[in-house]
Protein backbone atom coordinates (compact mmCIF):
# COMPACT_ATOMS: atom_id res chain seq x y z
CA UNK A 1 0.00 0.00 0.00
CA UNK A 2 1.46 3.18 -1.44
CA UNK A 3 1.66 5.95 1.57
CA UNK A 4 0.80 9.37 0.90
CA UNK A 5 3.81 12.29 1.38
CA UNK A 6 3.80 13.59 4.70
CA UNK A 7 2.58 17.16 4.13
CA UNK A 8 4.90 19.89 4.70
CA UNK A 9 2.62 22.51 6.48
CA UNK A 10 4.99 25.22 6.60
CA UNK A 11 5.34 25.14 2.70
CA UNK A 12 1.65 25.10 1.71
CA UNK A 13 1.00 27.94 4.75
CA UNK A 14 3.37 29.78 2.54
CA UNK A 15 1.63 28.45 -1.27
CA UNK A 16 -2.04 29.52 0.52
CA UNK A 17 -2.11 32.09 2.76
CA UNK A 18 -5.41 32.95 3.02
CA UNK A 19 -6.84 29.56 3.56
CA UNK A 20 -4.24 29.50 6.48
CA UNK A 21 -4.22 33.16 7.69
CA UNK A 22 -7.61 34.56 7.34
CA UNK A 23 -7.63 38.13 9.24
CA UNK A 24 -9.20 37.45 12.84
CA UNK A 25 -12.01 39.93 11.15
CA UNK A 26 -13.22 37.37 8.63
CA UNK A 27 -12.48 34.57 10.97
CA UNK A 28 -14.40 35.88 13.89
CA UNK A 29 -17.48 37.34 12.02
CA UNK A 30 -19.70 34.11 11.84
CA UNK A 31 -19.27 33.13 15.34
CA UNK A 32 -19.49 37.00 16.98
CA UNK A 33 -22.74 37.23 14.51
CA UNK A 34 -24.06 33.80 15.91
CA UNK A 35 -23.02 34.90 19.51
CA UNK A 36 -25.08 38.11 19.12
CA UNK A 37 -28.12 36.75 17.76
CA UNK A 38 -28.22 33.91 20.53
CA UNK A 39 -27.59 36.80 23.01
CA UNK A 40 -30.36 38.80 22.02
CA UNK A 41 -32.75 35.74 21.98
CA UNK A 42 -31.99 34.90 25.35
CA UNK A 43 -32.75 38.67 26.19
CA UNK A 44 -35.81 38.53 24.25
CA UNK A 45 -36.72 34.98 26.12
CA UNK A 46 -36.14 36.60 29.73
CA UNK A 47 -38.00 39.76 28.46
CA UNK A 48 -41.08 38.30 27.61
CA UNK A 49 -41.49 36.14 30.48
CA UNK A 50 -40.29 32.67 29.15
CA UNK A 51 -40.33 30.27 31.87
CA UNK A 52 -39.92 26.45 31.63
CA UNK A 53 -43.27 25.91 33.91
CA UNK A 54 -45.59 28.21 32.03
CA UNK A 55 -44.38 26.40 29.02
CA UNK A 56 -45.16 22.74 30.37
CA UNK A 57 -48.47 23.95 31.54
CA UNK A 58 -49.34 25.31 28.36
CA UNK A 59 -48.38 22.68 26.20
CA UNK A 60 -50.49 20.22 28.44
CA UNK A 61 -53.18 22.67 28.12
CA UNK A 62 -52.93 23.09 24.66
CA UNK A 63 -52.67 19.00 24.60
CA UNK A 64 -55.77 19.36 26.57
CA UNK A 65 -57.21 22.14 24.14
CA UNK A 66 -56.22 19.51 20.99
CA UNK A 67 -58.28 16.51 22.69
CA UNK A 68 -61.46 18.49 23.10
CA UNK A 69 -61.45 19.58 19.35
CA UNK A 70 -61.93 16.32 18.20
CA UNK A 71 -63.95 15.51 16.49
CA UNK A 72 -64.99 19.05 14.70
CA UNK A 73 -68.20 19.42 15.08
CA UNK A 74 -70.81 22.38 14.21
CA UNK A 75 -73.78 21.20 16.26
CA UNK A 76 -76.80 22.75 15.15
CA UNK A 77 -74.77 26.07 14.20
CA UNK A 78 -73.97 24.61 10.66
CA UNK A 79 -76.13 27.32 8.33
CA UNK A 80 -74.68 30.39 10.95
CA UNK A 81 -71.14 29.50 9.84
CA UNK A 82 -71.64 28.70 6.27
CA UNK A 83 -73.42 31.86 6.18
CA UNK A 84 -70.51 33.95 7.88
CA UNK A 85 -68.24 31.99 5.62
CA UNK A 86 -70.30 33.70 2.61
CA UNK A 87 -69.90 37.05 4.24
CA UNK A 88 -66.51 36.15 4.51
CA UNK A 89 -65.95 36.04 0.88
CA UNK A 90 -67.95 38.47 -0.36
CA UNK A 91 -66.17 41.15 2.29
CA UNK A 92 -62.67 39.86 0.38
CA UNK A 93 -64.18 40.37 -3.00
CA UNK A 94 -65.88 43.82 -2.12
CA UNK A 95 -62.92 45.12 -0.28
CA UNK A 96 -60.80 43.84 -3.37
CA UNK A 97 -62.87 45.50 -5.78
CA UNK A 98 -63.49 48.88 -4.38
CA UNK A 99 -59.60 49.07 -3.71
CA UNK A 100 -58.84 48.76 -7.59
CA UNK A 101 -61.38 50.87 -8.70
CA UNK A 102 -59.89 53.69 -6.11
CA UNK A 103 -56.18 52.84 -7.00
CA UNK A 104 -56.42 52.92 -10.54
CA UNK A 105 -56.77 56.61 -10.92
CA UNK A 106 -54.54 57.40 -8.08
CA UNK A 107 -51.85 54.76 -9.45
CA UNK A 108 -51.50 57.25 -12.32
CA UNK A 109 -50.18 60.00 -10.37
CA UNK A 110 -47.59 57.99 -8.63
CA UNK A 111 -46.16 56.69 -12.12
CA UNK A 112 -43.44 58.57 -13.80
CA UNK A 113 -43.98 57.73 -17.27
CA UNK A 114 -47.21 59.50 -16.50
CA UNK A 115 -46.67 62.32 -14.12
CA UNK A 116 -42.74 63.15 -14.23
CA UNK A 117 -42.84 65.83 -12.10
CA UNK A 118 -41.43 64.89 -8.72
CA UNK A 119 -43.69 67.11 -6.72
CA UNK A 120 -46.83 65.30 -7.17
CA UNK A 121 -45.34 61.57 -7.50
CA UNK A 122 -43.42 61.90 -4.12
CA UNK A 123 -46.19 63.12 -1.97
CA UNK A 124 -48.57 60.26 -4.02
CA UNK A 125 -46.25 57.85 -2.98
CA UNK A 126 -45.20 58.44 0.25
CA UNK A 127 -49.12 58.21 1.21
CA UNK A 128 -49.29 55.39 -0.58
CA UNK A 129 -46.71 53.66 1.79
CA UNK A 130 -48.05 54.90 4.99
CA UNK A 131 -51.37 53.33 4.45
CA UNK A 132 -49.85 50.32 3.01
CA UNK A 133 -47.74 50.45 6.85
CA UNK A 134 -51.54 50.44 8.59
CA UNK A 135 -52.31 46.64 8.94
CA UNK A 136 -55.78 45.78 7.86
CA UNK A 137 -57.10 45.15 11.58
CA UNK A 138 -56.17 48.27 12.36
CA UNK A 139 -57.94 49.89 9.68
CA UNK A 140 -60.88 47.91 10.70
CA UNK A 141 -61.50 49.08 14.40
CA UNK A 142 -60.89 52.56 12.80
CA UNK A 143 -63.90 51.73 10.10
CA UNK A 144 -65.79 50.10 13.18
CA UNK A 145 -65.91 53.74 14.94
CA UNK A 146 -66.94 55.20 11.91
CA UNK A 147 -69.60 52.96 10.38
CA UNK A 148 -70.45 50.62 13.16
CA UNK A 149 -70.08 46.93 14.06
CA UNK A 150 -70.38 43.97 10.81
CA UNK A 151 -68.94 43.17 7.83
CA UNK A 152 -69.81 46.66 6.06
CA UNK A 153 -66.57 47.76 8.10
CA UNK A 154 -64.54 45.13 7.28
CA UNK A 155 -65.56 45.64 3.65
CA UNK A 156 -64.24 49.58 3.50
CA UNK A 157 -61.42 47.92 5.64
CA UNK A 158 -59.68 45.75 3.24
CA UNK A 159 -60.41 48.44 0.61
CA UNK A 160 -58.68 51.04 2.26
CA UNK A 161 -55.68 48.80 3.03
CA UNK A 162 -55.39 47.57 0.00
CA UNK A 163 -55.92 50.56 -2.18
CA UNK A 164 -52.11 51.44 -0.28
CA UNK A 165 -50.79 48.08 -2.02
CA UNK A 166 -52.69 48.46 -5.15
CA UNK A 167 -51.73 51.90 -5.98
CA UNK A 168 -47.80 50.73 -5.79
CA UNK A 169 -48.58 47.32 -7.76
CA UNK A 170 -50.33 49.46 -10.37
CA UNK A 171 -48.02 51.93 -10.92
CA UNK A 172 -45.22 49.65 -10.83
CA UNK A 173 -46.83 47.65 -14.00
CA UNK A 174 -47.52 51.29 -15.58
CA UNK A 175 -44.13 52.56 -15.31
CA UNK A 176 -42.98 49.15 -16.74
CA UNK A 177 -45.37 49.68 -19.99
CA UNK A 178 -43.92 50.10 -23.17
CA UNK A 179 -43.80 53.69 -24.32
CA UNK A 180 -44.34 52.93 -28.30
CA UNK A 181 -48.16 52.33 -28.18
CA UNK A 182 -48.35 55.71 -26.34
CA UNK A 183 -46.86 57.76 -28.87
CA UNK A 184 -48.36 56.14 -31.85
CA UNK A 185 -51.41 57.03 -29.98
CA UNK A 186 -50.31 60.75 -29.73
CA UNK A 187 -48.87 60.74 -32.99
CA UNK A 188 -52.39 60.14 -34.34
CA UNK A 189 -53.70 63.13 -32.81
CA UNK A 190 -54.92 61.96 -29.38
CA UNK A 191 -55.28 63.89 -26.33
CA UNK A 192 -53.60 62.79 -22.79
CA UNK A 193 -56.84 60.64 -21.95
CA UNK A 194 -56.94 58.71 -25.40
CA UNK A 195 -53.24 58.22 -24.89
CA UNK A 196 -54.07 56.57 -21.41
CA UNK A 197 -57.25 54.71 -22.88
CA UNK A 198 -55.59 53.53 -25.69
CA UNK A 199 -52.17 53.05 -25.16
CA UNK A 200 -51.38 52.51 -21.90
CA UNK A 201 -54.46 50.26 -20.47
CA UNK A 202 -54.86 47.85 -23.03
CA UNK A 203 -50.88 47.32 -21.39
CA UNK A 204 -51.82 47.21 -18.15
CA UNK A 205 -55.10 45.54 -17.93
CA UNK A 206 -54.21 41.79 -17.92
CA UNK A 207 -50.90 42.98 -15.21
CA UNK A 208 -53.83 44.66 -13.09
CA UNK A 209 -56.28 41.93 -13.51
CA UNK A 210 -53.75 39.06 -12.49
CA UNK A 211 -52.81 41.06 -9.51
CA UNK A 212 -56.65 41.71 -8.28
CA UNK A 213 -56.98 38.40 -8.93
CA UNK A 214 -54.12 37.21 -6.24
CA UNK A 215 -55.26 39.97 -3.94
CA UNK A 216 -58.67 38.54 -3.65
CA UNK A 217 -57.35 34.74 -2.76
CA UNK A 218 -55.05 36.59 -0.56
CA UNK A 219 -58.07 38.78 1.09
CA UNK A 220 -60.05 35.65 2.02
CA UNK A 221 -57.37 35.32 4.60
CA UNK A 222 -57.55 38.68 5.66
CA UNK A 223 -61.04 38.70 5.86
CA UNK A 224 -61.30 35.72 7.72
CA UNK A 225 -59.41 37.46 10.85
CA UNK A 226 -60.90 41.16 10.50
CA UNK A 227 -63.89 39.13 12.11
CA UNK A 228 -61.75 39.12 15.46
CA UNK A 229 -62.37 42.34 16.35
CA UNK A 230 -65.65 42.73 15.49
CA UNK A 231 -66.08 43.54 11.62
CA UNK A 232 -67.92 40.97 10.37
CA UNK A 233 -67.62 37.20 8.76
CA UNK A 234 -66.32 33.70 9.67
CA UNK A 235 -63.93 35.47 12.06
CA UNK A 236 -66.00 36.85 14.66
CA UNK A 237 -67.86 33.48 14.66
CA UNK A 238 -64.41 31.71 15.51
CA UNK A 239 -63.55 34.70 17.93
CA UNK A 240 -66.56 34.05 20.25
CA UNK A 241 -66.33 29.97 20.03
CA UNK A 242 -63.05 29.98 20.91
CA UNK A 243 -64.14 32.80 24.22
CA UNK A 244 -66.84 30.25 25.22
CA UNK A 245 -64.56 27.42 24.62
CA UNK A 246 -66.46 25.59 22.28
CA UNK A 247 -63.44 23.98 21.08
CA UNK A 248 -65.23 21.51 18.74
CA UNK A 249 -66.92 24.17 16.66
CA UNK A 250 -63.46 26.05 16.70
CA UNK A 251 -62.41 23.28 14.87
CA UNK A 252 -65.24 22.83 12.63
CA UNK A 253 -64.58 26.52 11.89
CA UNK A 254 -60.81 26.12 11.42
CA UNK A 255 -61.48 23.33 8.83
CA UNK A 256 -64.36 25.72 7.07
CA UNK A 257 -61.39 28.32 6.43
CA UNK A 258 -58.71 25.77 5.45
CA UNK A 259 -61.46 24.32 2.70
CA UNK A 260 -62.52 27.66 1.78
CA UNK A 261 -59.34 28.88 0.88
CA UNK A 262 -57.84 26.17 -0.86
CA UNK A 263 -60.87 26.32 -2.60
CA UNK A 264 -60.25 30.17 -3.68
CA UNK A 265 -56.49 29.25 -4.47
CA UNK A 266 -57.74 26.77 -6.79
CA UNK A 267 -59.93 29.16 -8.51
CA UNK A 268 -58.65 32.13 -9.17
CA UNK A 269 -55.25 30.45 -9.81
CA UNK A 270 -57.19 28.76 -13.10
CA UNK A 271 -58.21 32.08 -13.43
CA UNK A 272 -55.34 34.07 -13.22
CA UNK A 273 -53.42 31.42 -15.79
CA UNK A 274 -56.85 32.00 -18.13
CA UNK A 275 -56.22 35.78 -18.46
CA UNK A 276 -52.21 36.14 -17.99
CA UNK A 277 -51.11 33.18 -19.43
CA UNK A 278 -52.64 33.47 -22.97
CA UNK A 279 -51.23 37.02 -23.07
CA UNK A 280 -47.73 35.97 -21.70
CA UNK A 281 -47.22 33.34 -24.64
CA UNK A 282 -48.83 35.90 -27.39
CA UNK B 1 -50.94 72.97 -41.05
CA UNK B 2 -53.61 71.16 -42.57
CA UNK B 3 -52.73 67.78 -44.42
CA UNK B 4 -55.35 65.34 -46.45
CA UNK B 5 -55.14 61.81 -45.67
CA UNK B 6 -56.41 60.08 -48.22
CA UNK B 7 -59.01 57.19 -48.17
CA UNK B 8 -60.21 54.45 -49.49
CA UNK B 9 -63.71 53.75 -52.00
CA UNK B 10 -66.46 53.68 -49.97
CA UNK B 11 -67.00 50.07 -51.11
CA UNK B 12 -63.50 49.01 -50.27
CA UNK B 13 -63.77 50.86 -46.83
CA UNK B 14 -67.07 48.79 -46.11
CA UNK B 15 -65.84 45.46 -46.35
CA UNK B 16 -62.63 45.96 -44.23
CA UNK B 17 -65.27 47.90 -41.54
CA UNK B 18 -67.47 44.85 -41.87
CA UNK B 19 -64.53 42.40 -41.06
CA UNK B 20 -62.74 44.63 -38.60
CA UNK B 21 -66.57 44.62 -36.76
CA UNK B 22 -66.80 40.64 -37.08
CA UNK B 23 -63.06 40.25 -35.16
CA UNK B 24 -64.41 43.16 -32.59
CA UNK B 25 -67.80 41.79 -31.78
CA UNK B 26 -66.63 38.26 -30.69
CA UNK B 27 -63.95 39.47 -28.36
CA UNK B 28 -66.59 42.31 -26.45
CA UNK B 29 -68.75 39.53 -26.33
CA UNK B 30 -66.72 37.51 -24.35
CA UNK B 31 -65.57 40.96 -22.00
CA UNK B 32 -68.93 41.92 -21.71
CA UNK B 33 -70.36 38.34 -20.44
CA UNK B 34 -66.97 38.41 -17.97
CA UNK B 35 -67.92 41.87 -16.90
CA UNK B 36 -71.44 40.49 -16.20
CA UNK B 37 -71.04 37.98 -14.17
CA UNK B 38 -68.30 39.99 -12.05
CA UNK B 39 -71.08 42.39 -11.55
CA UNK B 40 -73.69 40.01 -10.80
CA UNK B 41 -71.06 38.17 -8.16
CA UNK B 42 -70.47 41.62 -6.63
CA UNK B 43 -74.22 42.44 -5.98
CA UNK B 44 -74.45 39.08 -4.25
CA UNK B 45 -71.51 40.36 -2.11
CA UNK B 46 -73.06 43.28 -1.81
CA UNK B 47 -75.68 41.88 -0.17
CA UNK B 48 -74.06 39.18 1.38
CA UNK B 49 -71.44 42.19 3.31
CA UNK B 50 -74.92 43.80 4.39
CA UNK B 51 -73.15 46.67 2.61
CA UNK B 52 -75.24 49.90 3.12
CA UNK B 53 -74.17 53.03 0.70
CA UNK B 54 -76.65 55.68 2.77
CA UNK B 55 -74.38 54.63 5.75
CA UNK B 56 -71.44 55.28 3.84
CA UNK B 57 -72.79 58.41 2.79
CA UNK B 58 -74.06 59.48 5.85
CA UNK B 59 -70.81 58.89 8.10
CA UNK B 60 -68.27 58.99 5.18
CA UNK B 61 -68.10 62.20 6.66
CA UNK B 62 -67.04 60.97 10.39
CA UNK B 63 -64.13 58.89 8.44
CA UNK B 64 -62.75 61.80 7.14
CA UNK B 65 -63.46 63.96 10.66
CA UNK B 66 -61.88 61.17 12.81
CA UNK B 67 -58.67 61.64 10.99
CA UNK B 68 -59.08 65.42 12.12
CA UNK B 69 -59.85 63.99 15.58
CA UNK B 70 -56.84 61.98 16.01
CA UNK B 71 -54.20 64.61 14.76
CA UNK B 72 -55.87 66.99 17.50
CA UNK B 73 -55.09 67.65 20.99
CA UNK B 74 -56.91 67.25 23.94
CA UNK B 75 -56.80 71.50 24.47
CA UNK B 76 -57.92 71.60 20.80
CA UNK B 77 -54.26 72.59 18.87
CA UNK B 78 -53.02 70.54 16.16
CA UNK B 79 -50.73 68.08 17.26
CA UNK B 80 -47.64 68.40 15.83
CA UNK B 81 -47.64 72.37 17.41
CA UNK B 82 -47.11 70.46 20.80
CA UNK B 83 -44.78 66.98 20.23
CA UNK B 84 -43.74 66.77 24.18
CA UNK B 85 -48.09 66.58 24.41
CA UNK B 86 -48.30 64.37 21.75
CA UNK B 87 -45.73 61.66 22.15
CA UNK B 88 -46.72 62.20 26.37
CA UNK B 89 -46.54 58.20 26.98
CA UNK B 90 -43.31 57.52 24.77
CA UNK B 91 -41.24 56.15 27.24
CA UNK B 92 -43.85 53.15 27.57
CA UNK B 93 -44.58 53.14 23.67
CA UNK B 94 -40.70 52.72 23.32
CA UNK B 95 -40.57 49.58 25.56
CA UNK B 96 -43.93 48.47 23.95
CA UNK B 97 -42.45 48.92 20.42
CA UNK B 98 -39.28 47.27 21.89
CA UNK B 99 -41.60 44.38 23.49
CA UNK B 100 -42.61 44.10 19.58
CA UNK B 101 -39.86 44.01 18.37
CA UNK B 102 -38.49 40.91 20.59
CA UNK B 103 -41.90 39.09 20.09
CA UNK B 104 -41.32 38.78 16.42
CA UNK B 105 -37.53 38.19 16.94
CA UNK B 106 -37.77 34.88 19.16
CA UNK B 107 -40.69 33.69 16.81
CA UNK B 108 -39.28 34.57 13.84
CA UNK B 109 -36.07 32.77 15.25
CA UNK B 110 -37.82 29.86 16.53
CA UNK B 111 -39.82 29.66 13.16
CA UNK B 112 -36.69 29.33 11.33
CA UNK B 113 -35.11 26.79 13.55
CA UNK B 114 -38.21 24.79 13.60
CA UNK B 115 -38.97 24.93 9.46
CA UNK B 116 -35.02 24.55 9.13
CA UNK B 117 -35.20 21.42 10.90
CA UNK B 118 -38.30 20.13 8.98
CA UNK B 119 -37.47 21.19 5.52
CA UNK B 120 -35.06 18.57 4.20
CA UNK B 121 -37.81 16.32 4.71
CA UNK B 122 -40.50 18.25 3.38
CA UNK B 123 -37.76 18.88 -0.20
CA UNK B 124 -38.39 16.62 -3.13
CA UNK B 125 -35.03 15.29 -3.27
CA UNK B 126 -33.78 14.86 0.44
CA UNK B 127 -36.25 13.38 2.44
CA UNK B 128 -35.81 10.35 2.95
CA UNK B 129 -39.34 8.59 2.93
CA UNK B 130 -42.05 9.27 0.96
CA UNK B 131 -44.80 9.28 3.44
CA UNK B 132 -42.73 11.93 5.60
CA UNK B 133 -42.34 13.68 3.16
CA UNK B 134 -46.38 13.79 3.17
CA UNK B 135 -46.98 14.14 6.68
CA UNK B 136 -44.31 17.43 7.12
CA UNK B 137 -45.71 18.79 3.99
CA UNK B 138 -49.44 18.77 5.57
CA UNK B 139 -48.14 20.03 8.62
CA UNK B 140 -46.43 22.94 7.21
CA UNK B 141 -49.52 23.68 5.17
CA UNK B 142 -51.52 23.95 7.84
CA UNK B 143 -49.43 25.81 10.28
CA UNK B 144 -49.20 28.64 7.14
CA UNK B 145 -52.93 28.67 6.14
CA UNK B 146 -54.35 29.12 9.68
CA UNK B 147 -53.49 32.78 10.32
CA UNK B 148 -51.45 33.96 13.28
CA UNK B 149 -53.97 35.94 15.15
CA UNK B 150 -56.05 32.55 15.51
CA UNK B 151 -52.75 30.63 16.99
CA UNK B 152 -52.80 33.54 19.10
CA UNK B 153 -56.65 33.60 20.14
CA UNK B 154 -55.99 30.31 21.33
CA UNK B 155 -52.63 29.95 22.96
CA UNK B 156 -53.41 33.15 25.22
CA UNK B 157 -55.94 30.57 26.48
CA UNK B 158 -53.76 27.91 27.09
CA UNK B 159 -50.31 30.03 27.90
CA UNK B 160 -52.18 32.55 29.45
CA UNK B 161 -52.59 36.45 28.42
CA UNK B 162 -48.91 37.93 27.36
CA UNK B 163 -45.95 38.04 25.00
CA UNK B 164 -45.67 34.11 24.86
CA UNK B 165 -48.76 33.21 23.42
CA UNK B 166 -47.53 36.17 20.62
CA UNK B 167 -44.31 34.87 20.01
CA UNK B 168 -45.46 31.02 19.77
CA UNK B 169 -48.45 32.45 17.35
CA UNK B 170 -45.66 33.65 15.43
CA UNK B 171 -43.01 31.33 15.93
CA UNK B 172 -45.79 28.31 14.29
CA UNK B 173 -47.15 30.52 11.40
CA UNK B 174 -43.35 31.50 10.53
CA UNK B 175 -42.45 27.70 10.28
CA UNK B 176 -44.96 27.16 7.85
CA UNK B 177 -44.10 29.66 5.47
CA UNK B 178 -41.05 29.60 6.15
CA UNK B 179 -40.40 25.62 5.57
CA UNK B 180 -41.97 25.51 2.33
CA UNK B 181 -39.88 28.20 1.19
CA UNK B 182 -36.73 26.66 2.67
CA UNK B 183 -37.69 23.08 1.01
CA UNK B 184 -38.26 25.28 -2.23
CA UNK B 185 -34.87 26.22 -2.02
CA UNK B 186 -33.19 22.38 -1.20
CA UNK B 187 -34.94 21.41 -4.34
CA UNK B 188 -33.35 23.67 -6.40
CA UNK B 189 -29.50 22.76 -4.79
CA UNK B 190 -27.11 20.98 -6.74
CA UNK B 191 -27.18 17.32 -5.82
CA UNK B 192 -23.81 16.29 -7.32
CA UNK B 193 -21.98 17.09 -3.92
CA UNK B 194 -24.40 14.93 -1.89
CA UNK B 195 -23.70 12.23 -4.23
CA UNK B 196 -19.74 12.75 -3.32
CA UNK B 197 -20.24 12.85 0.29
CA UNK B 198 -22.66 9.57 -0.51
CA UNK B 199 -19.85 7.79 -2.06
CA UNK B 200 -17.33 8.52 0.82
CA UNK B 201 -20.09 6.13 2.87
CA UNK B 202 -21.30 9.42 5.08
CA UNK B 203 -24.69 9.18 6.57
CA UNK B 204 -27.75 10.84 5.70
CA UNK B 205 -27.27 13.63 7.99
CA UNK B 206 -23.51 14.19 7.10
CA UNK B 207 -24.83 14.61 3.84
CA UNK B 208 -27.37 17.08 4.85
CA UNK B 209 -24.35 18.87 6.70
CA UNK B 210 -21.60 19.49 4.44
CA UNK B 211 -23.07 18.82 0.88
CA UNK B 212 -26.53 20.85 1.02
CA UNK B 213 -26.32 22.82 3.83
CA UNK B 214 -23.86 25.41 2.44
CA UNK B 215 -25.50 25.83 -0.81
CA UNK B 216 -28.56 27.08 0.65
CA UNK B 217 -27.88 28.99 4.15
CA UNK B 218 -27.61 32.02 2.51
CA UNK B 219 -30.96 31.71 0.52
CA UNK B 220 -32.14 30.88 4.54
CA UNK B 221 -30.60 33.37 5.82
CA UNK B 222 -32.48 35.95 2.90
CA UNK B 223 -36.31 34.62 3.60
CA UNK B 224 -35.76 35.03 7.53
CA UNK B 225 -34.90 38.40 7.52
CA UNK B 226 -38.02 38.72 4.94
CA UNK B 227 -39.77 37.08 7.25
CA UNK B 228 -38.88 39.10 10.19
CA UNK B 229 -40.04 42.35 8.59
CA UNK B 230 -42.98 40.42 8.07
CA UNK B 231 -43.87 39.59 11.81
CA UNK B 232 -43.34 43.41 12.69
CA UNK B 233 -46.16 43.97 11.40
CA UNK B 234 -48.16 40.86 12.31
CA UNK B 235 -46.52 41.53 15.87
CA UNK B 236 -48.11 44.69 15.97
CA UNK B 237 -51.46 43.66 16.02
CA UNK B 238 -50.90 40.62 18.26
CA UNK B 239 -51.87 42.97 21.25
CA UNK B 240 -55.36 42.94 19.98
CA UNK B 241 -56.06 39.76 21.51
CA UNK B 242 -53.91 39.99 24.27
CA UNK B 243 -50.94 38.58 23.27
CA UNK B 244 -48.59 41.53 24.01
CA UNK B 245 -46.89 43.96 21.78
CA UNK B 246 -48.04 47.83 21.19
CA UNK B 247 -51.50 46.33 19.83
CA UNK B 248 -52.61 45.80 23.53
CA UNK B 249 -51.90 49.76 23.24
CA UNK B 250 -53.16 50.71 20.59
CA UNK B 251 -56.58 49.06 20.45
CA UNK B 252 -57.20 50.71 23.78
CA UNK B 253 -56.81 53.59 22.87
CA UNK B 254 -58.69 53.28 19.42
CA UNK B 255 -61.84 52.02 21.54
CA UNK B 256 -61.76 54.70 24.32
CA UNK B 257 -61.47 57.29 21.62
CA UNK B 258 -57.88 58.64 23.16
CA UNK B 259 -57.62 60.33 19.21
CA UNK B 260 -54.46 62.29 19.93
CA UNK B 261 -52.84 58.39 21.36
CA UNK B 262 -54.00 56.93 18.39
CA UNK B 263 -51.84 59.05 15.94
CA UNK B 264 -49.24 59.02 17.94
CA UNK B 265 -49.04 55.04 18.17
CA UNK B 266 -49.46 54.92 14.58
CA UNK B 267 -46.82 57.27 13.98
CA UNK B 268 -44.18 55.48 15.95
CA UNK B 269 -45.14 51.80 14.49
CA UNK B 270 -45.07 52.90 11.28
CA UNK B 271 -41.52 54.53 11.64
CA UNK B 272 -40.63 51.62 12.73
CA UNK B 273 -41.84 49.41 10.46
CA UNK B 274 -40.36 51.51 7.77
CA UNK B 275 -37.06 51.56 9.48
CA UNK B 276 -37.12 47.57 9.81
CA UNK B 277 -38.03 47.56 6.35
CA UNK B 278 -35.42 49.89 5.25
CA UNK B 279 -32.41 47.74 7.34
CA UNK B 280 -33.24 44.27 6.73
CA UNK B 281 -33.03 45.22 2.87
CA UNK B 282 -29.78 46.74 3.61
CA UNK B 283 -28.53 43.85 5.27
CA UNK B 284 -29.90 41.11 2.62
CA UNK B 285 -28.42 43.15 0.30
CA UNK B 286 -24.54 42.59 2.05
CA UNK B 287 -25.03 38.80 2.86
CA UNK B 288 -26.47 38.64 -1.24
CA UNK B 289 -23.49 40.50 -1.89
CA UNK B 290 -20.76 39.03 -0.64
CA UNK B 291 -21.93 35.60 -1.41
CA UNK B 292 -21.88 36.20 -4.88
CA UNK B 293 -18.76 37.66 -4.96
CA UNK B 294 -17.18 34.34 -3.48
Amino acid sequence: MSQLPKPNTGELREKYPDVFDRPASARLAMPAMIAAALAVFVFGLVDLDFSPTKLITGISQLGWITMMMIPPNPGSSFPLYMQALGETLSIALLGTTLAAVMALPVSLLAARNIIPSNLIRFPVRRFLDSIRGIDTLIWALVWINVVGLGPFAGVLAIAVSDFGAFGKLFSEAIEAADRKQVEGIRASGGNALHEIRFGLLPQVLPVIAGQVLYFIESNTRSATIIGIVGAGGIGLQLAEQIRVLEWQHVSFLILMILIAVAVIDFISGKLRFAIIGQRAVA
Amino acid sequence: MATAVSTLPAQQLAALNDAYRKAVARKRLKATLAVAVFCAALLIAALGAEVNLRTLFTYFGNFVSYFDRILTLDSGARVWTNPVEWFWGWKKWLKLLGETLLISYVGTLIGAVFAFALNFFAAQNTSPAPWLRFVVRRLLEFARTVPGIVFALIFVIAFGLGPMAGVLAIAIHSTGALGKLFAEIVENADMKPVEGIRSTGASWLSCMRFAVLPQVSAGYASYALLRFEINVREASVMGFVGAGGIGQELVVAIRKFYYSDVSAILVMVIVTVFIIDISTGWLRARLFGKETRR
